[in-house]
């Protein structure tokens, strides 16, 4: 049990931590718009800490510039992915939720 | 350690693939899907570390290129009905 594997189980267990708080908030927020917040949060935070913590478990290798190539695309590209859903649901007319007494 | 973290996230995925059944419309199953990608991704590499095959992700890699394109594709689908 020597410091990498500890720090490697300390980012890992953040990541699940963030990937399954985000699945619960899909889940359980009203409005389409308020769920798109928890699925942006898995997208960079969950899976970044994950992959950090293989990194660090791997050292200083070719799989470890892989992992990088996977985060960073990621962290890029998920983001306009969401957008992309977003504007297309906004576009298509879907309405936010409002609370009920706020007319 | 691996498998934990593995068998965590596969749990989440669950979760979400209710939303993605349930959701009321079609753009929740598109996010429901987008997520569920993200996290193929993740369990992809958390495997390819328990089994010792680094080539896994290569894999991880290319769902994740494929994941980006199949949102377009399930957006583009819905808004024209046509993909052409």
């Amino acid at each position: 049990m020597n410091i990498t594997t500890i720090i490697t189980g300390i980012f890992l267990t953040m990541g699940c931590f963030f990937s399954v708080v985000a699945a619960i908030g899909v889940v359980r927020f009203p409005d389409f718009y308020s769920r798109m917040h928890p699925a942006g949060k898995n997208d960079t935070l969950g899976q970044t800490l994950i992959l950090t913590g293989l990194i660090i478990y791997e050292g200083f290798s070719f799989i470890s510039i892989k992992l990088l190539l996977i985060i960073i695309f990621i962290f890029i590209v998920n983001p306009t992915a969401t957008h992309a859903i977003a504007k297309a649901a906004y576009l298509a007319g879907v309405k936010p939720w409002e609370k009920k007494g706020s007319k | 350690m691996f498998n934990a973290s593995a068998i965590a996230i596969v749990l989440a995925t669950f979760l979400v693939l209710y939303r993605a059944i349930k959701g009321p419309r079609m753009y929740d199953r598109a996010l429901a899907v987008n997520v569920i990608g993200t996290k193929t991704v993740v369990i992809l590499a958390l495997i390819g570390f328990i089994y010792k095959r680094p080539h896994f992700l290569d894999i991880a890699l290319v769902y994740a290129l494929m994941n980006f394109i199949a949102t377009f594709a399930i957006l583009k689908y819905i808004e024209r009905g046509r993909l052409d």
